[in-house]
C-alpha cells in the first residue's frame, strides 16, 4: 500500500462523515433559500432571493445573538481564568483531579435537566423568594436576557476552564521564578508571562464557547420564556411553526456566513497578538 | 399480584424475561410461564376496559405503539392496562402545536402510529396526503350514532372517515383571582388591558398563532379566524405592545401558573380544570367577545410503521369504560354520549367541562385557512423575534 493510499483510507471516514451528514445537507440548505414557501408549508424550487431579502424581519434574532452570545463568551471568560489559574497553578497537585472532575461533573446530568433547575432556582419560589427574606421585594429574574445569560455561563462555563487549564498547566513554572528572579512584582509577571503565554487556550475556549452560543436555541426557549428570542429560536419557529423552509434556509445560511466571518476576523487578530507575542519574545 | 412467586421464582422469572428478550421464546410462551398472561386474563375479566376486544384478540401487534399527543392528555394507567392487555408498550411523544405535528409529518418518516389532530388540521392532512382513511371495522368501539355530530364531522373529508373524535374544549383565559381582589376577568379586552397594567409581567400567550393571534383578533371583535390583511395588522399592533408586559411566550403554563409567577394566561379548558380542581382562585372563563372551540381526533398518519397496534390503541381508547377514565384525568368533555353517561354527576355538571351553551355560541371552531394562512405564521414569528 502506498503512502498515497494510506492516508486516503485514513481520510475516508472523517471525509464520508462530512459529506453526507455536513456537505450534502449544506447544500440542500443553500438550495432550500432560493425557493418559496409551498402553500401547506414546506417548499417548492425557486429561484429567488425574496427569502434574502426578508432577513430584516429576523433583524432582533440576530442582534440578540450578536449581544448576548459575546457577553456570555466574555463573561464566561472573566469567571473560568482564575478558576483555571487555580486549578493549573495554585492547588496542591493531590487534590488536582478531583477538582477538576467537579468542574465535569455537571455535564454527567443533561443541560435540559439542568436548564429545569434554573427556572425553579430563578422563578418566584427560587432567588427572588430568598431576596424578598433580606427584603429585596420584586425582583424578577426568570425571563430575562438576564435568565439566560446565567444559563448560558453556567453551560458552557467548563468549555472555557479546560482550553485554559491546558494552556497554563503546560506553562513552564521556572519562567515564573525567572521573571521574579529579575524583580517583577507577581502582577507583572502575571501580564507579561502568565497571561501571554495562555493566550492560546483564551483563544479557543473563547472560540468553542462563542460558536456554540451562536447557534444556542434552548437555553434561551427554557429560561427566556420565549421573550429572548436567538436566531436559533427563530429557526426552529420557521421550520416547526410556520413551516416556511425557504425563509428558515436563508436565515440559516445567513447564520452560517455571519459566524464564518465573524470567526475569520476573530482568528485574524488572534494570530496577529500571537505574532506580537513572537516579537516581543524574540526581542 | 403479590402470589406470583407461587408461580414462579424470582430468578426463574429474569432467566425467561431473559430468553423472552433474545427471542427464543415467544411472547405467548413468556406470558404462560410468568404467570403474567393469566394475571392479564383475570384482570381483563374484572375490568371491562380490559377485555380483549375483537381488534386485537386475534393475535400478536407487536411490541409497541406510539402516539404523538399534547401534554396533560391521558390517563397513564390506561396505557399501562393496553400494554398488560396486548403487550404493546405504549411509547408517547408530547407535542406543542399542531404545526409542530404538521411539520414532522411533512419531513418525512414520523414513525407515529396514532397523532391526536384538531378538527381544522384534517383536511391539510388529506390534501397533503399524510392521513390514514380508517377502517370502522377494525374499530370495533366507534359508534358514529353516539357522538355530537358537531365535535365528530371534521373527522370525516368528501365523505371518507380519517378520524375519530377524541375529545373537545374551548380556548378561554385561566385568571388568578386572588390578585383581582378575587374577582375573575370577562373579556380579550379585558385580558390584555389588565395585561400592560396591574397584571404587567403576570400575564402569558400561548406560543401558537392560531390561539395567540385569534385572542388578539377577539380583542377587536374581529373573527378569530379572521386572515383579513388590515386586521391582521391591528392584531400585531396590539401583540407588539403587549409584549414587553408579558411574563411569557409558552404553551407550557400551567407551572407558572401554579408557583404563583404568573397570574393569567390564555388557556385551553382542560388545563383550565386541572388548574381550578388544585388551586381553587384559579378561575377558567370564556372571552365575552368568542374564542375558540375546538375538537380534537385520533387518527393514524401515512406510513404508520405498527398499524395493528394503532387500530388497537384507537379501539381501546373509544372504549367508554377508558375513554371515561381519560376524561377524569385530563378535564375535557367527550363527545361521546356513551362516556358521558358513565361520568360522575360532578363532572356532568360542571361550568369547565360543559359551559352554558350563550357561552359557548359566540366560539368559532378554527378554520384549515386559519392554520395554514402564510401571513399569521410570519405574524407570529414576527411578534416573538419583536
Amino acid at each position: 500500500m502506498t503512502q498515497r493510499t494510506r492516508n486516503w483510507l485514513l481520510l475516508a471516514p472523517a471525509g464520508t462523515w462530512f459529506l453526507v451528514m455536513l456537505i450534502i445537507p449544506l447544500t440542500v440548505v443553500l438550495i432550500f433559500s432560493f425557493g418559496e414557501r409551498a402553500p401547506a408549508g414546506g417548499v417548492v424550487p425557486a429561484f429567488t432571493l425574496e427569502q434574502y431579502a426578508n432577513l430584516p424581519a429576523r433583524w432582533a434574532a440576530f442582534k440578540n445573538t450578536m449581544t448576548l452570545a459575546p457577553i456570555g463568551t466574555l463573561s464566561a471568560l472573566v469567571i473560568a481564568y482564575p478558576l483555571a489559574y487555580f486549578l493549573a497553578v495554585k492547588v496542591d497537585p493531590k487534590w488536582r483531579t478531583i477538582l477538576l472532575v467537579l468542574v465535569i461533573v455537571p455535564f454527567w446530568t443533561s443541560i435540559l435537566i439542568r436548564s429545569y433547575a434554573w427556572i425553579f432556582l430563578l422563578g418566584g419560589r427560587g432567588i427572588p423568594a430568598l431576596l424578598g427574606w433580606f427584603g429585596i421585594e420584586g425582583v424578577r429574574l426568570i425571563n430575562t436576557p438576564f435568565a439566560v445569560l446565567v444559563g448560558i455561563i453556567y453551560g458552557y462555563l467548563p468549555l472555557m476552564v479546560f482550553p485554559i487549564y491546558v494552556s497554563l498547566d503546560k506553562l513552564d513554572k521556572k519562567l515564573l521564578e525567572a521573571s521574579s528572579d529579575l524583580g517583577a512584582k507577581p502582577w507583572r509577571t502575571f501580564l507579561q508571562i502568565t497571561l501571554p503565554l495562555s493566550i492560546p487556550g483564551i483563544a479557543t475556549g473563547c472560540m468553542l464557547v462563542f460558536i456554540l452560543l451562536m447557534g444556542e436555541y434552548l437555553i434561551p426557549a427554557m429560561l427566556g420564556g420565549g421573550k429572548v428570542f436567538f436566531v436559533g429560536n427563530a429557526l426552529v419557529d420557521l421550520f416547526l411553526q410556520s413551516r416556511n423552509w425557504a425563509y428558515g434556509s436563508a436565515v440559516a445560511v445567513t447564520l452560517v456566513v455571519v459566524m464564518l466571518v465573524t470567526v475569520t476576523i476573530y482568528m485574524r487578530l488572534i494570530n496577529r497578538l500571537g505574532a506580537n507575542r513572537d516579537d516581543v519574545s524574540i526581542m | 399480584m403479590t402470589k406470583d412467586s407461587d408461580y414462579i421464582s424470582k430468578k426463574k422469572f429474569m432467566e425467561e424475561l431473559g430468553r423472552y428478550r433474545k427471542g427464543s421464546i415467544t411472547r405467548r410462551h413468556f406470558l404462560n410461564v410468568t404467570g403474567l398472561g393469566a394475571a392479564t386474563a383475570v384482570m381483563g375479566a374484572a375490568m371491562p376496559g380490559l377485555r380483549p376486544s375483537p381488534a386485537f384478540a386475534g393475535g400478536n401487534i407487536g411490541d409497541r405503539v406510539v402516539l404523538a399527543t399534547w401534554p396533560n392528555y391521558h390517563d397513564p394507567s390506561n396505557f399501562e392496562a393496553f400494554t398488560e392487555a396486548t403487550g404493546a408498550h405504549v411509547q408517547v411523544n408530547v407535542f406543542g402545536s399542531n404545526e409542530e405535528m404538521l411539520a414532522k409529518l411533512q419531513a418525512g418518516a414520523s414513525g407515529w402510529d396514532v397523532y391526536v389532530p384538531t378538527n381544522y388540521t384534517i383536511s391539510t392532512y388529506v390534501d397533503e396526503g399524510l392521513i390514514e382513511p380508517l377502517d370502522t371495522s377494525k374499530l370495533s368501539n366507534y359508534d358514529a350514532s353516539a357522538f355530537d355530530a358537531r365535535y365528530a364531522e371534521a373527522g370525516s373529508v368528501d365523505g371518507t372517515l380519517y378520524a375519530v373524535p377524541k375529545d373537545w374544549g374551548s380556548t378561554g383565559m385561566a385568571v388568578n383571582t386572588a390578585h383581582n381582589d378575587g374577582k375573575p376577568i370577562s373579556s380579550w379586552k379585558e385580558f390584555f388591558d389588565i395585561s400592560r397594567d396591574k397584571f404587567s409581567g403576570r400575564s402569558m400567550v400561548h406560543d401558537y398563532q392560531l390561539t395567540t393571534i385569534g385572542s388578539a383578533l377577539n380583542y377587536f371583535g374581529y373573527s378569530f379566524n379572521s386572515v383579513d390583511e388590515a386586521e391582521l395588522a391591528d392584531a400585531e399592533k396590539l401583540l407588539i405592545d403587549v409584549k414587553p408586559h408579558l411574563f411569557a411566550i409558552t404553551s407550557d403554563y400551567q407551572p407558572s401558573m401554579r408557583n404563583g409567577d404568573a397570574w393569567l394566561t390564555i388557556c385551553w379548558s382542560g388545563d383550565g380544570k386541572q388548574l381550578n380542581t388544585d388551586i381553587p382562585e384559579i378561575h377558567y372563563v370564556l372571552g365575552a367577545e368568542g374564542g375558540e372551540i375546538w375538537s380534537d381526533y385520533y387518527a393514524i398518519p401515512k406510513g404508520a410503521p405498527h398499524s395493528d397496534a394503532a387500530y388497537a390503541l384507537i379501539n381501546f381508547l373509544l372504549d367508554p369504560t377508558v375513554n371515561a377514565k381519560e376524561v377524569m384525568a385530563h378535564g375535557y368533555p367527550t363527545a361521546d354520549a356513551r362516556t358521558f353517561a358513565l361520568l360522575p354527576d360532578e363532572l356532568k355538571n360542571d361550568p369547565i367541562l360543559f359551559p352554558a351553551q350563550e357561552l359557548l355560541s359566540p366560539l368559532e371552531f378554527g378554520a384549515a385557512a386559519t392554520l395554514t394562512d402564510p401571513n399569521r405564521a410570519e405574524l407570529m414569528a414576527r411578534f416573538k423575534s419583536a
